[in-house]
């Protein structure tokens, strides 16, 4: 029994499944940036696994700039929840109804 | 079995428990600690497809890095509490909904890769240095095709990341904040008006005003 790319794509799948699942019924922003964080490690698995099937290295490349971007994505996300809970302890992502204006 | 088989099972397990351990720790402080078995999962797999580099990368950006900031934004703010997240649903059926569309990714997902395995010919495959199977170890492959192709691309990123540090000191400053206290209470601190602006600020000021006080009746008393 050989592992093939089809193996990454569906463990990819599931993992961004949960993921995307998780960004929907969470309300802490904290877990919520951790959820897509999650989602991303599944498409870094997809990039690599594809990059291995086709011999190209340009999969990890695009990991590599996904890795970039993740961590630009959570320093200025949890730069806001600092900000927010500054002015409003224990905000949740409900909190967001606030803005009605 | 071969051995790639079994660290594939090993990793996938890992993997696929740690995200679930993300989702459904109601403490944020467990999810953190869940996310970085999945991250160490992910690592693994790396290995596997002998994308040693990047299974470096991820141990220490990833593990090392992103998640002690979010452990170290979770300890500054004291939210390390449990999460009644089931107790209150604002969205009638949100939850269950949220999982009809999750199921719902999930199978196209899966649908999507059973159907595309068939148009995978290999007959695009990487050349030269982008060859995987070319004469250079990992790090030089990356190196040489990432500072050459993707050079303008990788200059982005210095500029992204730079943008992404001052954008975090404006939001995070308090500057603003202080000047509004200083223009809401001129004379006094004994009017508890710094409560807008988060309890902990106001909790400061309250002590301070306390202390004060404490101060002032001792005096009189002496005098």
């Amino acid at each position: 029994m050989e592992v093939s790319t089809e193996w990454y794509l569906v463990l990819s799948a599931v993992l961004f499944s949960i993921g995307a699942v998780g960004l929907l019924i969470r309300r802490n922003p904290l877990v919520m940036f951790m959820c897509v964080e999650l989602m991303l490690n599944a498409v870094n698995i997809t990039f690599v696994a594809m990059g291995a099937e086709l011999n190209d290295v340009g999969g990890q490349i695009a990991v590599f700039f996904v890795l970039v971007v993740a961590a630009v994505e959570v320093v200025v996300g949890l730069a806001l929840v600092v900000a927010i809970n500054r002015r409003r302890l224990g905000a949740t992502a409900d909190d967001v109804s606030v803005l009605r204006g | 079995m071969t051995g790639q088989t079994i660290t594939f099972i090993i990793g996938a397990l890992i993997v696929l428990t740690g995200g679930i351990g993300v989702v459904a720790s109601k403490n944020p402080v467990h999810s953190a600690l869940f996310l970085v078995q999945t991250l160490m999962g992910v690592a693994l797999l790396f290995i596997v497809q002998e994308a040693h580099f990047l299974a470096a990368v991820q141990v220490v950006v990833y593990a090392g890095a992103i998640v002690i900031l979010f452990l170290f934004v979770i300890m500054l703010l004291g939210v390390d509490k449990a999460e009644e997240w089931q107790l209150k649903e604002p969205i009638a059926g949100q939850q269950p909904l949220a999982l009809v569309v999750g199921a719902a990714l999930l199978g196209l997902g899966v649908v999507t890769t059973i159907i595309a395995s068939d148009g995978l010919t290999g007959q695009v495959r990487g050349v030269g240095e982008k060859a995987l199977t070319s004469d250079y170890t990992d790090i030089e492959r990356i190196g040489r095709v990432l500072f050459s192709d993707y050079a303008l691309s990788f200059e982005i990123t210095a500029g992204l990341l730079t943008i992404a540090v001052i954008a975090a000191v404006v939001l995070t400053r308090s500057v603003a904040a202080d000047d509004l206290l200083e223009d809401l209470e001129p004379d006094s601190m004994d009017v508890p008006a710094a409560a807008p602006f988060g309890s902990n600020d106001s909790d400061l000021v309250t002590s301070v005003s306390d202390t004060r006080h404490g101060d002032d009746d001792a005096d009189e008393e002496v005098g």
